[in-house]
């Protein structure tokens, strides 16, 4: 059978990283990047004899996570110990939630080109982050880094409702700018802050059961969750096609050769053990305390997205990239808001901007510059100080040694020339110098006067101002 | 005047009036622990130098004139659990033979705050998991009152130290008698306050969910004190409770008159001792003479408090020790091949064999498949034996029982019959599965002078009700004038 035979079924388990200050069950920071276990302290590196202390942050962070795709707030939660041994588990158990999750019952909307649809939350719940092993490159063994061992995660799951790797994608994406805008992680994933499990099987079309599936773990990037999700898709196909069975598995994806492995190991067929962990206590939540997060939480990207069209008649493709992510809408909203021309900065952000984003893999929260440059772009446009042109090596010109725009036309020497003296120099030996191009506009080829203002702008290197090129050309050969 | 025959309260009164210097009493303790250690075997680690020098220290600042608590310069011996910066923390165990913490528990910062003078650190079972103190990976303890008895377990270091004068008190641990059972066997008081009362921040965990911490003394006055100094609510550990501050000294009124003290039958029935038995109806008497109201009464529910606790308790501990894994502290295996060999071979050499049993026993009820049938049932039991003592507690103020069925027992009795050693807690365990508060006194001995111990069980927080039926009592029967340890062996 072909793969149209097949339906898809994907189920999502995404972990983000909450942006408290503080680890979950101790006082440490959680920022990234630090030296190895300088942010550690007795108990998170659990050493004996030590207690957890539940972070109420974290708490705060994962209802306003769950009120935000429409979960029910469980009033009566409880942590659990989930026991294996590894070296970057110090404790050798995740204190995590099992079978009282915070949040519960939940979707978000997607809108893939089938059509919208809503994609089933399944659960919230709050946990720990293990610490990081690195592993020596010349094989003398591996180094345990804790200063991750203990940041607050959440972990989303989703029903198996996604069918293809666009509506992940997609569901993917709504995700991160959701918890984007309710700032509770920054989702960046390249450090992995966001960071998911995939879970893919494939049945008959028509059939109700599901097919055994197969879990890739711990994907941190849009593109390599797409590739893997249509690799694994193919895979099974070929698999089932060829007579043989798909084992339930966890696989690992390889991004160099694009293929899925094997990471079995018989010994580890894992039993977790959970049981309530007795050195915490139950989290009980009041009504008062979920309302009050309720009436804090900000605009959504949905009402956004709305208030866009309406606001600033954008179309709906564009309203739709630009909602995507908090800092993107935030940009748009703060550059048109001081430039007063939203139109522009709308355009600048679709186009040269998403760009940019795409071709570097940068997300958009890491955009090096702020709105206020972004603003002044349009602005120096707007009053003609330089050309739409040279506008586009300035915007790269910020991503790559961000200052302002008017420092780099400074220093480049990019001041668009509309000093009519100038301009009529440069016409002038222009019009010298291309008699042939001049015969033929006279002789009524108006082709001909794109050429010479063409050659005009490569004397000044861009910089004349092309309005009045045209016009003196114009002019001198009437 | 042997100082260390005195109790704490008797030796403050003595600082007071200036009859001794702090280091007169840190230095017959010193002497003390120099005469009696080789028998008794109670420490593990003995910090006498550094005593002596905080004793001189205070003496030093008491006659410039500042001010100190009156406790500061009072000895006090540790139970080797209980975390100490800068000393040896072992558990008595291989695991951590070297084990040094960074940090102190809140109890003993507490006992800082007050500058009193840690003498050493005890002996104990393994972990906490025992009930004689013969599963220490270091030493056996010795009974004081028969050297070759065992002390109880698992604070048997704590006890026999506080019965044999090296220490004029000492904190241990008790997560299923752990400190009523050994103060029963060497005749002194221990008191396991109420789940939540103390801190557990620092205490190696056994069974979080039943450990306390609390105090050995050689009477009751003492152990109020004691009480007084260590209790109160922790921020780093969620399970402490927020009381209000009282002083326990204050309860003790000597006086039963109309107390309701209620006899649960089932701890006097099949397999507690004959002698132990005829003093516990002795001290049923002496009650009734105080004025105090007895009733027997039947706590069924009890009979099923032994199961249901080694199943919460090893269940907890099978999953408390897997930081013992040989990555970052502790005891690490010679030689390798891969990070499970490392595992196994460092957790199988380091730890002692009732350590392992527990982990097993608690790994299995917790594994799949069998989670519902053991460890939920346990949880449901537990329920219902709370419940049960809620009842008792509508109807009594104190309930009495003998702390243990039998008095100590010969060293290697029991060491090879895991079962029977279990069955020795079976007076104690309902207490910690309730979150009850119990203390254990002394109410006599039996024909070959070994000390019979009485266990009072209190409603959640009422400490004072059972300090105060405790000290009522022990100013009656006047045990510790009338019994003495005798430091001897007997026939071998």
């Amino acid at each position: 059978m072909a793969r149209e035979d097949y339906e898809v079924v994907i189920g999502l388990e995404v972990h983000a990283e909450l942006s408290t200050k503080t680890k979950i069950f101790c006082s440490c920071p959680t920022s990234f990047g630090a030296a190895p276990n300088t942010h550690v302290c007795p108990i998170c590196m659990a050493m004996p004899g030590t207690l957890p202390v539940l972070n109420e942050k974290v708490v705060e962070y994962a209802v306003r996570a769950g009120l935000a795709t429409e979960c029910t707030i469980s009033q009566d939660s409880k942590n659990d110990r989930k026991n294996y041994f590894y070296p970057d588990l110090p404790k050798a158990y995740q204190i995590s939630q099992y079978d009282k999750p915070l949040c519960e019952h939940g979707k978000i909307e997607i809108e893939p080109s089938t059509g919208r649809k809503a994609i089933g939350i399944t659960r919230i719940h709050i946990e720990e982050d293990a610490g990081k092993l690195n592993h020596d490159d010349f094989g003398r063994g591996s180094l345990v880094d804790l200063n991750r061992a203990g940041v607050p995660l959440i972990e989303i799951v989703s029903e198996p409702d996604l069918r293809s790797s666009e509506e992940v994608d997609l569901y993917l994406r709504k995700l991160k700018s959701i918890l984007e805008y309710i700032e509770v992680s920054d989702c960046k994933m390249q450090e992995g802050s966001l960071r998911a499990d995939v879970n893919v099987s494939i049945r008959k079309k028509g059939t109700k059961e599901f097919g055994t599936r197969t879990e890739m773990k711990n994907m941190n990037s849009f593109r390599s969750i797409t590739r893997a999700i249509e690799y694994e898709i193919d895979r099974q196909v070929d698999v089932i096609d060829n007579g043989g069975k798909i084992e339930q598995e966890t696989l690992r994806w390889d991004e160099v050769s694009g293929k899925t492995f094997s990471m079995r190991d018989k010994e580890d067929a894992q039993d977790y053990r959970y049981f309530p962990d007795p050195d915490l206590v139950a989290i009980k939540l009041s009504d008062e305390y979920i309302e009050n997060i309720k009436n804090t939480l900000p605009e959504l990207p949905e009402s956004r997205k709305q208030r866009y069209l309406t606001e600033y008649k954008l179309s709906e493709k564009d309203a739709n990239i630009i909602t995507s992510s908090k800092y993107l809408s935030d940009l748009f909203e703060q550059a048109s808001k001081i430039c007063n021309n939203p139109k522009a900065v709308n355009n600048w952000i679709i186009s040269d901007i998403s760009r940019i984003l795409n071709e570097t893999e940068m997300d958009p929260l890491e955009i090096p510059f702020d709105s206020k440059q972004l603003a002044k772009l349009v602005i120096l446009i707007d009053k003609g100080t330089i050309s739409s042109s040279i506008a586009k090596k300035v915007l790269v010109e910020m991503f790559e040694h961000p200052r302002d725009p008017e420092d780099i036309i400074d220093e480049k020497g990019w001041v668009q020339i509309s000093d009519e003296g100038a301009i009529k120099e440069v016409v002038l030996k222009v019009l010298e110098n291309n008699p042939k191009s001049v015969e033929d506009y006279k002789a009524g080829k108006e082709k001909a006067l794109g050429f010479l203002v063409g050659q005009a702008m490569k004397e000044t290197r861009g910089k004349a101002n092309p309005q009045m090129l045209n016009q003196m050309f114009k002019e001198e050969l009437k | 005047m042997d100082i260390t025959e005195l109790t704490v309260h008797e030796l403050q009164e003595k600082v007071k009036n200036k009859e001794l210097r702090l280091y007169d009493i840190t230095k017959a303790y010193v002497d003390k622990i120099e005469e009696n250690e080789k028998d008794v075997q109670a420490f593990v680690t003995i910090l006498t130098e550094e005593a002596i020098e905080k004793a001189k220290k205070i003496d030093e600042e008491i006659k410039n004139g500042e001010e100190v608590g009156n406790l500061a310069g009072i000895p006090i011996g540790i139970k080797d659990n209980i975390c100490t910066k800068g000393v040896k923390t072992t558990c008595s165990s291989k695991m951590l033979e070297n084990f040094i913490s960074p940090y102190d528990a809140t109890v003993v910062e507490k006992l800082n705050d007050e500058k009193m003078i840690n003498l050493g650190k005890l002996n104990m079972d393994e972990f906490a998991m025992g009930g004689s103190t013969e599963y220490s990976y270091f030493k056996k303890t010795r009974n004081p009152w028969n050297l070759n008895k065992v002390p109880g377990g698992s604070s048997g270091g704590s006890a026999a130290a506080v019965a044999s004068n090296m220490v004029p008190w000492a904190l241990g641990s008790d997560t299923g008698g752990s400190i009523r059972e050994p103060a029963s066997f060497c005749g002194v008081v221990g008191l396991k306050p109420t789940y939540g009362l103390v801190s557990r921040y620092g205490l190696v965990a056994f069974a979080s969910s039943l450990d306390q911490i609390g105090p050995i003394t050689k009477d009751v006055y003492d152990s109020a004190m004691l009480l007084n100094i260590i209790v109160g609510y922790d921020e780093k550990d969620t399970t402490s409770s927020k009381q209000e501050k009282r002083d326990y000294t204050k309860a003790l009124k000597n006086d039963v008159k109309g107390l309701k003290i209620g006899v649960p039958k089932e701890f006097f029935g099949e397999g507690i001792n004959e002698e132990v038995k005829a003093s516990l109806e002795e001290a049923i008497k002496t009650y009734k003479e105080l004025g105090a109201e007895v009733e027997e009464f039947s706590l069924d529910i009890a009979k099923y408090s032994l199961a249901t606790y080694y199943i919460i308790a090893c269940a907890e501990a099978s999953s408390n020790l897997g930081r013992f894994d040989g990555i970052r502290y502790g005891y690490r295996t010679k030689e390798f091949k891969d990070l499970k060999d490392l595992y196994r071979k460092s957790r199988s050499e380091g730890f002692g064999k009732e350590v392992k049993r527990r982990i097993i026993l608690g790994t299995y009820v917790l594994s799949s498949g069998y989670y519902d049938a053991y460890y939920k049932k346990a949880q449901q039991v537990r329920t219902l034996v709370m419940n049960e003592f809620n009842r008792a507690f509508q109807k009594y103020d104190v309930l009495l029982t003998p702390t243990s069925p039998t008095v100590a027992f010969d060293i290697g009795s029991k060491s090879n019959n895991p079962l029977e050693m279990y069955l020795a807690d079976i007076c104690t365990v309902s207490v910690n599965i309730a979150g009850l508060p119990g203390i254990s006194l002394p109410c006599g001995v039996n024909k070959e002078n070994m000390p019979i111990g009485m266990q009072l069980i209190g409603n959640k927080f009422q400490e004072e009700t059972i300090l105060n039926a405790a000290y009522t009592f022990e100013q009656k029967i006047k045990f510790r004038e009338n019994h003495k340890p005798a430091f001897r062996k007997g026939e071998e």
